[in-house]
């Protein structure tokens, strides 16, 4: 047995604490950066290398040889400014869901931080936004790689970082949401190949939708990267009204999967 | 003031009744080691403390904040050392515990990191990556990152599962520190030592409810008596002398090799064989008598 206490310290008054609550926010967001800082150089030259051999692949493969422009657009800067919505989904859902799975089942971290005055709603909002900061930023580098094949900088696409922020939440509360579904980490091969792919092909990123079948035209207006297809292609070469519909079809988007997300994870987390 | 307070808790999982009508107080400035075999229920005591899992029925208060709904603010003021190492290897020692203590919402960060490489003794390791640190000091390290806030409680969870004895006195040391500062420590264990060494109370705990509870001397008082004599001999004569111990209303439970009359000074002259080894009776008789397991 050891010696007495010295003294108990003094119960201090009882605090009162909100939900989402900025500073957990912001504490499990500096939590992603320290890590980020250990493993910032592969994930930045995966992310801005793969845009670039697609868009070299597709934009000077299919640019030179079949295709000479689109929509009136040189084929090289249509791909270059559809590419936005490729990084955005690859540096958001995928992240969101092998991250967050990781996270929750190899690491134990979710365990840890819950312990600490963090709520699950708190730890999601704060996982989506991190990688929805990272994915605004990725996702400009087709955008920024296309000025170098005559693309011409415009004030619309000021814009696009944010609509990239926008989409990278949804997606990135899809990724969390999935990584709260799936038994095993292997099963992430059916949502890749079920929605991830589906999703960035039919986004009219490499041809136009309208070129598609009519029913796949419907699905494709609610695939949320056509839309930030559209409102980067907009912020390039000129808006149009019905891209305030399609900016408030992706925060609707954002919010939805944010809420499902916290569902799916408190489901998981809480016992 | 109890710094716990847990009244009629149950916790089921499916068919599984991990928690069982659970009565625990742990009143401010003790040490309550939770003793207890694998499955009896002191990791789901942990959770529903820390808010991570709800009970299905029963009353649970915390530092006077009822849970779950109030689970936040308690957690606030509590800290938590987890059975499992769950750092983040590739970050720094500093930055580990820079990351909660913001997450506990500490106002002097710098402080506080430096307050808990103090108490771990990693201030020359600060800037190391965790995946740079022996098995000693990352479980220090994890202790830490617990207390970074100074908590009133703190909740320590298998705090010494797996490691080898030399780390373990490591830990048990800076664990004695804490309680000599009189913080408030519930301490899930199923290694007897650590519970003799370092409990001021020990609530043995099993299927789901507290089945014991005292001082740890009070305990072998009553469960086990003073003294334990362990009889080594071939396995038939070993059934033997215990059937004959049963039959003179003694208490036997196995020990290894051998077997031990519990409480072996209440047995008259002569009936205890003269090759036995006599000790003090330990709390690990006591364990083993109410639990029917072995003891770690």
């Amino acid at each position: 047995m050891s010696a007495q206490p010295e003294s108990v310290p003094a119960a201090p008054a009882p605090r009162r604490m909100r939900r989402l609550e900025p500073a957990a926010i912001a504490g499990v967001m500096s939590r992603e950066v320290a890590n980020f800082r250990t493993y910032w150089r592969g994930t930045t030259f995966s992310s801005v290398l793969e845009p670039i051999v697609y868009l070299l692949a597709f934009g000077l493969g299919l640019g030179a040889t079949l295709v000479d422009e689109v929509e009136g657009v040189p084929y090289i800067q249509f791909v270059g400014t559809g590419m936005v919505a490729t990084a955005v989904i690859f540096s958001s859902a995928l992240p969101a869901m092998f991250g967050t799975f990781v996270k929750h089942r190899f690491q134990n971290t979710y365990e840890a931080i819950l312990a600490a005055p963090v709520d699950v709603e708190e730890l999601v909002s704060a996982e989506m936004l991190w990688i929805a900061t990272r994915s605004a930023v990725y996702g400009c580098v087709p955008l920024i790689v296309t000025f170098f094949w005559g693309l011409e900088p415009a004030p619309g696409m000021l814009l696009v970082p944010l609509f990239c922020f926008v989409t990278a939440l949804g997606f990135s509360g899809f990724g969390v949401a999935m990584a709260a579904t799936v038994a095993k980490i292997d099963q992430f091969n059916y949502v890749t190949a079920l929605f991830v792919t589906p999703l960035f092909l039919v986004a009219g990123t490499f041809f136009p939708i309208s070129g598609l079948p009519e029913g796949v035209q419907v699905v494709a207006q609610v695939n949320p990267l056509h839309q930030l297809v559209e409102l980067v292609r907009g912020g390039a070469f000129g808006f149009e009204l019905v891209d305030l519909a399609r900016f408030a079809f992706l925060v609707g988007f954002a919010v939805l999967t944010w809420r499902v997300a916290i569902s799916r994870m408190s489901k998981r987390l809480i016992d | 003031m109890a710094a716990i307070e847990l009244s009629g808790v149950v916790k089921r999982f499916g068919p599984i009744t991990a928690v069982d009508g659970l009565d625990l107080d742990v009143p401010e400035g003790i040490c309550l080691g939770l003793l207890g075999p694998n499955g009896a229920g002191k990791s789901t005591t942990m959770r529903l403390l820390t808010g991570q899992a709800i009970a299905d029925s029963g009353r649970l208060r915390v530092l006077d904040y009822e849970l779950p709904g109030q689970s936040k603010p308690a957690r606030a003021e509590m800290g938590v050392v987890p059975q499992l190492d769950n750092l983040d290897v590739d970050v720094t020692v500093e930055d580990n515990l820079a990351v909660y203590a913001r997450l506990y919402r500490v106002k002097d960060v710098g402080a506080a990191v430096d307050r808990a490489l103090d108490l771990a003794r990693l201030r020359d390791r600060r800037r190391d990556a965790v995946d740079k640190l022996s098995g000693g000091m990352r479980r220090r390290l994890l202790l830490a990152r617990g207390l970074v806030h100074e908590p009133r409680l703190v909740l320590l969870d298998e705090p010494t599962v797996g490691l080898d004895p030399q780390i373990r006195t490591e830990l048990w040391t800076l664990i004695g520190d804490l309680k000599a500062r009189g913080t408030t420590i519930l301490m899930s264990t199923h290694y007897i030592e650590e519970a003799e060494r370092l409990a001021d109370e020990v609530a043995v705990m099993h299927r789901g409810k507290i089945i014991s509870r005292g001082r740890p001397a009070e305990l072998i008082a009553e469960h086990a008596g003073s003294h334990t004599a362990e009889i080594y001999a071939p396995p038939q004569r070993l059934t033997e002398l215990r059937a004959d111990a049963e039959s003179a209303g003694l208490r036997v439970r196995p020990a290894g090799p051998a077997i031990a009359i519990v409480g072996s000074e209440r047995a008259e002259d002569g009936f205890v064989p003269e090759e036995a080894v006599i000790r003090a009776a330990t709390l690990e008789d006591v364990f083993v008598l109410l639990t029917g397991e072995e003891a770690e």
